[in-house]
């Protein structure tokens, strides 16, 4: 019996202390992955965009930035799978019900498409056929970003679950300021206005709805306070809020200060992934996670 | 089910473990594992009563779980003590564990493959042909059930090898068919052939169900000490067990979830705020050009 932290006095029992739901057998990769298909997808609007308002250099470094991060991705992902080889199983169906069948459609599309634009304007021919692929990225890139999110809360870990309505929209802002910053290094300073306004936006909007998340998880979210997701969630605040600030004050005037500001958004995004990551490991292993929640909704549903 | 045609279609079938005639003889451990030619899975002591096997796992598709209790296995005496006795201070619970093969089974909805599917008899069943190890169902069951199947490697052991050129150990997930191969033959699963007390019975759910509200029934008239069913309810949040059990405790004393789930439950509302969430990051990166290039 281990004594519960919600309610004063009640105890709940588990069998050993035992985790009920397993963890994830999910490897490095994975969280390096949601910020790479996060960088890729936000980074395919981004390129859209610009190259809509006529910025050209960045729409540029946004569609190489993005084609390369389409090519990391889906080789993290094939590397994770247990039996690599068998990558091409993910597209012998297409299920709405599994954010991972989805999402390996959107990388399809979305990576296919960046890459084919990005490869197409190295070329300078075919501006039809790259128009076309900029329109398929363009339209591909935002739920490659934010699916991720759907496919983390759509699980029995408590810390994932429970965030479904901020997930998506915590990895969409997370997603915002990282291809903000990524173009705003790769772009002369006289041109990444945007970029900058971007990584500065999606990080207050990132760390804004991490505190909501971290709010309505309440008990449930403690983990993200504790051991390796407490200290990814601290590294990532404090880069996040220090890269976001510097870019702000002097993104405009100094180069080194848009390469350092950006730097530390960077950092500090690729941390959130991995703080929410490693929370969902520690969110299992503790039974108390799974059960207090379920029996304090059980009881609600029996008294009313 | 509806998916099959029905001169293919057969009744539902599944399993009612009833705990209270468990007496931890682990033959459906054995048993399940002969048939299945299920892998070792390390020979560890664990210090837990006489559970050595620990939880579900992809080597372990039944699990026999032991709970020393301090607590009386009925309210009153019974019948067999001196009318003035004191009711017995212990009681020794044991469970077998297995797959629950839920009417709404989240491994099977978020299987990105469709490795696993739903035999004919109402069954949820991992092919292992087409499983490609991508983990998605580990987190995705209430119960825990499925997992990676790992190995223990051997000194003369070929290396593995790079992991994008080739499989890692096994590198795909297992868990209980509820003995399809044997069902299919009109056999009935390993475990409850094997099972010498009967506290494994395999049948057409719908007659498990009444049998088990028969037993709870009577064992309420016996005064026993919290009998309970679980996962007999159709309406339960993975819309009932294809194998449930009639318990003497709340299910997490058994590491069981009280009140499991389905998460593609909350999937509608999820994929809404995914599109809104995507729109909004449009929006927002457009927003970001408002105001110039510099």
């Amino acid at each position: 019996m281990k004594p519960s932290v919600t309610g004063v006095g009640t105890t709940m029992g588990s069998y050993y202390g035992r985790p009920i739901v397993k963890e994830p057998t999910w490897q490095p990769e994975i969280p390096f992955y949601l910020f790479t298909g996060g960088l890729a997808g936000a980074s395919s609007v981004l390129h859209g965009v610009a190259r809509l308002t006529g910025n050209e250099r960045l729409a540029k470094s946004a569609l190489y930035v993005g084609a390369a991060a389409d090519v990391v991705s889906p080789v993290l992902l094939v590397s994770d799978l247990g039996r690599p080889e068998r990558f091409l199983n993910m597209l012998r169906v297409f299920k709405v019900t599994s954010p991972m069948s989805v999402g390996s459609w959107i990388l399809v599309v979305s990576g296919g498409a960046s890459n084919a634009a990005a490869v197409l304007e190295l070329w300078g021919k075919l501006p039809r056929l790259k128009a076309l692929a900029e329109l398929a990225s363009f339209v591909s890139g935002p739920p490659l970003a934010t699916y991720t999110g759907a496919l983390l809360a759509n699980t029995a870990i408590p810390v994932w679950s429970e965030a479904r309505d901020e997930l998506p929209w915590l990895f969409g802002a997370s997603a915002a300021a990282t291809a903000g910053a990524a173009a705003a290094i790769a772009t002369p300073t006289e041109f990444a206005a945007p970029a900058r306004r971007a990584a500065i936006g999606g990080a207050i909007a990132e760390l804004g709805l991490l505190k909501a998340m971290e709010r309505k998880l309440g008990f449930v979210g403690e983990v993200y306070e504790r051991g390796e997701a407490g200290r990814y969630a601290k590294i990532s605040k404090t880069c996040v809020a220090a890269g976001a600030g510097l870019l702000a004050l002097a993104g405009r005037r100094s180069r080194t200060a848009t390469v350092a500001g950006s730097a530390l958004v960077l950092a500090g995004e690729l941390a959130l992934r991995w703080s929410v990551f490693k929370a969902g490991f520690q969110s299992a292993r503790d039974p108390r996670y799974t059960v207090i929640p379920q029996k304090e909704r059980k009881r609600r549903r029996e008294a009313s | 089910m509806s998916a099959y045609p029905d001169a293919e279609r057969k009744p539902r079938m599944g399993f009612f473990t009833d705990t209270t005639v468990c007496i931890g003889c682990k033959a459906c451990e054995v048993a399940c594992k002969e048939w299945n030619l299920v892998p070792e899975d390390g020979y560890d002591w664990l210090g837990q009563s006489y559970d050595n096997s620990g939880e579900l796992s992809a080597n372990t598709w039944r699990h026999v779980a032991f709970i020393e209790q301090d607590k009386p296995l009925k309210l009153d005496a019974g019948d067999f003590a001196a009318a003035d006795a004191e009711p017995e201070p212990l009681r020794w619970l044991m469970e077998s564990d297995v797959c629950k093969h839920c009417t709404h089974a989240g491994c099977l909805d978020v299987c990105p493959t469709g490795s696993l599917f739903r035999t004919e008899f109402g069954t949820v069943v991992v092919q292992e042909d087409i499983c490609n190890g991508c983990g998605y169902c580990v987190p995705a069951c209430p119960f825990g059930v499925l997992d990676k199947r790992h190995l223990p490697r051997r000194p003369d052991d070929a290396p593995l090898s790079l992991p994008l050129l080739g499989k890692k150990e096994d590198g795909r997930v297992w868990k209980c068919t509820l003995c399809y191969d044997r069902l299919k033959g009109g056999h009935e699963p390993a475990c409850a052939k094997a099972c010498p007390t009967d506290s494994i019975q395999f049948g057409e759910l719908d007659e498990l169900r009444e049998r088990a509200e028969q037993r709870l029934a009577k064992l309420e008239a016996e005064n026993w000490n919290g009998p309970r069913l679980y996962g007999h309810d159709a309406e339960d949040g993975v819309g009932g067990f294809g194998a449930f059990f009639l318990l003497l405790d709340e299910p997490e004393v058994y590491g069981l979830p009280p009140d499991p789930v389905v998460p593609t439950r909350h999937l509608p509302r999820l994929w809404k705020s995914t599109a809104l969430a995507a729109a909004a990051l449009t929006l927002g990166l457009v927003a970001a050009f408002a105001g110039g290039a510099e």
